[in-house]
């Protein structure tokens, strides 16, 4: 039995009159590498603590593989927990720390020893076993926390952002190790994190989250390319976002696009995507900044499908394999430009501070989303 | 940074010295004196004739006073015993209660009030026609008074009454530093709620359980005020026995004695809260604060 398929349904969880968790509902699969992800305080950590046992909601229900599980305390649950701080046993080693779940049970000793080496091994600590907690480092510690959570072999391992006391570099690492793990042993992970680079390059899918709301629940492309709201579009990565009204959505009339009036940028902007739309539907619209193309010169070819604006630069940033631009249009709106610097050939003319440019993106790359009062 | 250190360590030693004094004056000096006592001749009307002598060792091996010297043993260990078993949850509930200020209150208002008149209070609670008995009868739960005073039971109650606060406060100190998501991560892997508290809270709060056994364990050790006050006959402690023989029996050499074997016994103690403290403090790799802390209460 590797894994539960998790159902949160419909679950609020109060403190006071603040709503921590307000009708959250997700559906988790057997054996997923399942983020949630949302800004500080929007409740990630007091989900965790409803699945894992150590509060219960006010209202609806958990149920792991279709079977009811408030009613039990946490010790029952086949859920292990790596803590946002670790929570490592300060009195006992590295090695008693691995070993405290197993020796909580009628155990023979020779096959706890085996299986703390073995999980040891597998976090690459065999050589740390005999050290406390205190001195440890940040990551060995997050690894310790981590074998301690596996080695009862639960069918749930939720990790509450276990590298956010890392640097970067580490935290790319561990993040591999942690997806090379849940490979390895294929049970449900449930990983929270405020970091949507983390979250967007492990996880099967994500739930974006804020203020005690699931707002999308979908995989990281999803997530990413068809954001279902504004502060979806705007928390995942960088975008352009801006209001807008509907001026025509007839599917039929214009190659499928949608045109928007959009005061910002005192233009129509073409965008394929009509869905569940009405004349006159005020709606925000997203492009995402590496989606646009910069040039110097006026393209000779603009079709029908293609935004173009005129602008200078007002920032240029280089940073390696990237630029990115602050571009002052005509109306005086700042669009973001990203460049990715991939080819040296195909990249023209040097753009520079005071440049005047042409910004442009195809009418498929746009993005309409809902707007959420708030 | 070694240089540093070292001069970390030459300083603290420079600051360290008034304590060497006030040690030095109200500590090793009388007690060298106690020392020297004990093995001086008795004077005739208290004091001592400055004359070689082993006759208060002899006497304290007599089967009077190693009687009372096993009673006093086994009365403060059943006390302070009793005492920290109701001193763990209370600190426990203190630590986690939202109204600490108020509780610690509510533990120190009493020591506004003298500790000879609040033995007496207990006379009153406790005597033949004293409030509980009186309360019993009243509801006619009993008819004649209960044996509740004079005896090795109302001792050992008065005496965790008396020293409950000095085993609460650092039982509380510790507590309140205790990370309570230890107790979580110990339930998460299995451990049910007891077992959560034996193998991860206690470990953790293990210096303030000893600073606390230390701080109730000496001053019941030595008490004399409360064997005198609310116990019988039988309930005499060794503090009884040095009293009387300074003002009754004015044998201060045996007095000097039996102070030295109660000194030696609660230096015993306290050498062994600091071994296992130092213990602990190499082991957990950081500095244990609540030691320093037990010092300062
Ligand atoms: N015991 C509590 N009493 C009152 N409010 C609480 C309690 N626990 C959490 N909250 C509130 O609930 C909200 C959500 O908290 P939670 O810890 O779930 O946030 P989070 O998403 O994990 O944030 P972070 O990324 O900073 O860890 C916060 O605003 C917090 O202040
Ligand atoms: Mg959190």
């Amino acid at each position: 039995m590797k894994g539960y398929d998790v159902q949160i349904e419909n679950v609020s969880r109060a403190y006071g009159s603040f709503k921590a968790l307000d009708d959250v509902s997700i559906d988790i699969k057997k054996g997923e590498f399942f983020s949630l992800l949302g800004p500080s305080g929007c409740g990630k950590t007091t989900l965790l603590r409803i699945i894992a046992g150590f509060d219960s909601p006010d209202t609806g229900i958990l149920l792991f593989d279709g079977k009811e599980i408030l009613s039990q305390p946490p010790e029952k649950r086949h859920v292990n927990t790596v803590f946002q701080s670790y929570a490592l046993f300060p009195h006992l080693t590295v090695y008693e720390n691995v070993a405290f779940p197993l020796r909580l049970k009628k155990i023979d000793k020779n096959l706890i020893d085996s299986k703390v080496r073995e999980y040891l091994h597998l976090v690459q600590l065999d050589s740390h076993i005999h050290k406390k907690p205190g001195k440890l480092s940040g990551g060995q510690k997050q690894r310790v926390a981590i074998a301690r959570a596996l080695i009862n072999e639960p069918s749930v391992l939720l990790l509450d952002e276990p590298l956010s006391a890392l640097d970067a570099k580490l935290r790319q690492n561990l993040l591999v190790e942690l997806d090379h793990l849940h490979d390895q042993i294929g049970i449900t992970f449930i990983y929270v994190t405020h970091d949507q680079s983390e979250a967007l390059s492990v996880s099967d899918r994500i739930a974006v989250m804020n203020q005690g709301k699931v707002l999308q629940v979908g995989t990281p492309y999803e997530i990413y390319e068809s954001p279902a709201t504004d502060f979806v579009a705007r928390f995942i990565g960088e975008t352009n976002l801006f209001e807008a009204t509907v001026v025509n959505c007839d599917p039929y009339e214009d190659y499928f696009m949608t045109t928007l009036d959009i005061p910002a940028l005192n233009s129509l902007v073409k965008v394929t995507d009509y869905d569940n739309l009405e004349k006159g539907q005020r709606v925000s619209f997203t492009v995402r900044p590496e989606k646009l193309k910069i040039t110097g010169e006026r393209p000779n070819k603009v079709g029908k499908d293609i935004n173009l604006f005129h602008g200078i630069v007002e920032e240029p940033i280089y940073s390696g394999f990237q630029s990115k631009y602050y571009v002052l249009l005509e109306n005086s709106t700042v669009i973001k430009v990203i460049q990715q610097h991939a080819n040296y050939m195909d990249e023209g003319p040097e753009i520079d501070w005071k440049d005047s440019v042409f910004v442009s993106w195809s009418a498929e790359d746009g993005y309409i989303v809902e707007v959420v009062d708030s | 940074m070694m240089n540093n250190r070292k001069r970390e360590i030459r300083l603290g030693t420079t600051y360290s010295f008034p304590m060497g004094i006030w040690l030095f004056i109200f500590f090793l000096v009388p007690l060298l004196i106690i020392i020297l006592y004990s093995f001086m001749k008795k004077g005739l009307y208290g004091g001592v004739e400055w004359e070689f002598s082993l006759a208060a060792y002899r006497q304290m091996f007599n089967p009077n006073f190693m009687r009372v010297l096993v009673r006093t043993i086994v009365v403060s260990v059943a006390a302070t015993f009793f005492t920290m078993l109701l001193a763990l949850p209370c600190g426990y509930a203190m630590a986690r209660s939202r109204n600490q200020t108020l509780l610690l209150a509510l533990i120190i208002i009493p020591f506004w009030t003298n500790s000879l008149i609040r033995i007496y209070a207990w006379i009153a609670i406790l005597s033949s026609e004293g409030f509980l008995n009186e309360t019993l009868k009243f509801f006619h739960i009993i008819s004649e008074s209960l044996p509740l005073i004079y005896n090795q039971g109302a001792v050992v109650t008065v005496l965790i009454y008396m020293y409950i606060p000095f085993a609460i406060l650092p039982i509380f100190t510790t507590i309140d530093k205790f990370d309570f998501q230890l107790l979580e991560a110990a339930r998460d892997v299995g451990a049910n709620k007891t077992r959560a508290i034996i193998s991860v809270l206690l470990p953790n709060i293990r210096s303030g359980i000893i600073t606390s056994f230390i701080f109730t364990f000496i001053p019941i050790f030595g008490a004399y005020t409360v064997p005198l006050l609310v116990g019988g006959k039988d309930s005499y402690m060794i503090g009884n026995i040095i009293v009387d023989q300074v003002t009754k029996t004015r044998n201060w050499p045996l007095a000097s004695a039996f102070s030295l074997i109660l000194t030696l016994l609660s230096t015993l103690g306290v050498m062994w809260m600091m071994v296992s403290s130092a213990k602990e403090r190499s082991q957990s790799g950081k500095k244990n604060p609540s030691f320093r802390q037990g010092g300062n209460l």
